[in-house]
């Protein structure tokens, strides 16, 4: 334990992180280069299409791995919300705010993929199935995170209320899915199912895999390029990121 | 510990005298959520039978939104004139005096919409024998609105024109309230058991009494700070 708060405090350090971020992000963004090409070549072009649903159905190699992405993104930054208001270490706010941003995106993504895979298999846009519906308020919460970092102008203060709220948002999300639920049921709509998992056929889940994977390695390239490009914007009038820069001063 | 008593109730007096003075507040958020009843029933239709089955979220939302727009006033006066400041600096524990600040502020401003439910009700056709579980979903489910609200609040505190962001910030929050609370009463409207929900919302009741005050506290100390 004190090793691993050693290690937060010292690759926290604005200097260390810097280097630190500069050695991984090229890693982490190759290796989602070479998982993302794999897996989108895998999904299009080698397994055969669904027997059901057509060819349409290739689009859940994006939709599933994103709406994966809209949930983990959250935890990943919910843990790095109570480091930095425990702790008090300020690079996880900053790591806070970058994930806040990429998670928005990935809940896009699902839900507008959602629509279009919607579209010609259920026949509608958009439809209160208890899943959309939480993944919607799963974006207004993340839009609710950004709103507030960039309303409080004292960037530190910001960034320590955002984190606050991600740990609202994290109580409240499984709440918010348990009473969509409720009400969907008691409404009686007709459940609409989405493709499970499990029962999807093996031939065609490798690709799914790693997509999932080049998510996740996106994800950490993307939250380390955000955050060191914050780093520098703030600590920019720093001995060391002067030094960084080429400020000869 | 035996001095939180008489710190709670001391809070309590003397945000309720300042409550007291400005009695017109009081009158505001019941003319919004008339207003909001009005143009809901202008909006779709006149028709008795359609406006009953819409009224207990018609009437839901109306209180949700009214609610909404009061949640800014819980701490706007006292970060005004610097009492909040002095609240934190004070050696008695911050979410004690939050507690009070939003017990008062559900009496003045919330309370009096749930007592005009039956108003309401009216307004909308909605059949005598669903009168009982949607007083008592909004009895529990309101104060719950403010616990949340409250805690938001804290976080836009020193924000000058926090009204938009609070919204955005607080209604996702309110998702399940508004879910358990207006469902209970279709529940009830459709012969199918209504207490479950509000169950729920009485355990969500009991966890916020117990936790809002602490969260609010920590949001205060993170935006004056």
């Amino acid at each position: 334990m004190k090793a691993l708060i050693l290690w937060f405090n010292t690759t926290g350090s604005p200097p260390n992180f810097e280097r630190f971020a500069a050695r991984w992000i090229p890693v982490w963004f190759a290796l989602a280069f070479v998982c993302l090409v794999a897996g989108t070549i895998g999904g299009l072009f080698m397994v055969p299409a669904d027997a059901k649903q057509g060819e349409i159905f290739r689009i859940i190699y994006i939709h599933v791995p994103a709406a994966w992405m809209s949930l983990f993104v959250f935890i990943v930054m919910a843990i790095q919300a109570f480091i930095a208001l425990v702790w008090r270490i300020k690079i996880c706010e900053l790591l806070t705010i970058a994930s806040a941003h990429i998670g928005l995106i990935f809940t896009a993504i699902t839900l507008i993929t959602g629509s279009i895979w919607g579209k010609p298999t259920w026949g509608t846009w958009w439809t209160w199935d208890p899943r959309l519906t939480s993944e919607l308020v799963l974006l207004f919460i993340y839009l609710g995170i950004i709103g507030l970092y960039n309303a409080i102008e004292d960037r530190r203060s910001a960034a320590r209320a955002a984190a606050f709220l991600v740990l609202v948002g994290i109580i409240n999300v499984p709440i918010v899915h348990f009473s969509v639920h409720w009400w969907n049921t008691l409404h009686q709509g007709e459940t609409i199912r989405l493709v499970g998992e499990s029962k999807m056929a093996g031939e065609l889940m490798w690709p799914l895999i790693v997509m999932a994977l080049a998510t996740k390695f996106w994800f950490l390239g993307s939250v380390l390029k955000r955050t060191r490009a914050m780093n520098l914007e703030h600590e920019a009038n720093k001995e060391w990121a002067k030094k960084l820069a080429g400020d000869k001063e | 510990m035996s001095a939180i008593l008489p710190l709670f109730m001391a809070q309590c007096r003397r945000d309720l005298r300042l409550s007291l003075r400005r009695r017109g507040d009081v009158a505001q958020p019941i003319l919004f959520a008339i207003m909001v009843i009005t143009l809901f029933t202008l909006a779709t239709s006149a028709e008795p039978k359609k406006l009953a089955e819409l009224a207990p979220g018609i009437i839901w939302v109306a209180i949700l939104l009214s609610s909404l727009l009061s949640l800014d006033s819980i701490y706007r006066s006292d970060f005004d004139d610097g009492s909040l400041e002095q609240m934190l600096m004070s050696p008695a524990p911050l979410s004690v005096l939050l507690g009070a600040r939003i017990l008062v502020h559900w009496v003045s401003t919330v309370l009096p919409l749930a007592i005009l439910t039956p108003l309401f009700a009216q307004m909308l056709f909605l059949p005598t024998d669903l009168l009982i579980p949607l007083m008592v979903s909004l009895a529990i489910g309101t104060p719950l609105i403010s616990l949340v609200g409250a805690v938001i609040a804290a976080l836009t505190v020193g924000i000058r024109h926090s009204g938009m962001l609070l919204a955005l910030l607080a209604l996702p929050l309110y998702v399940p309230v508004l879910v358990f609370g207006a469902g209970s009463v279709v529940a009830a409207s459709q012969g199918l058991p209504w207490l479950g929900a509000i169950s729920l919302l009485g355990a969500g009741l009991v966890v916020a009494i117990v936790l809002a005050p602490v969260a609010a506290a920590s949001a205060i100390k993170i935006s004056l700070t």
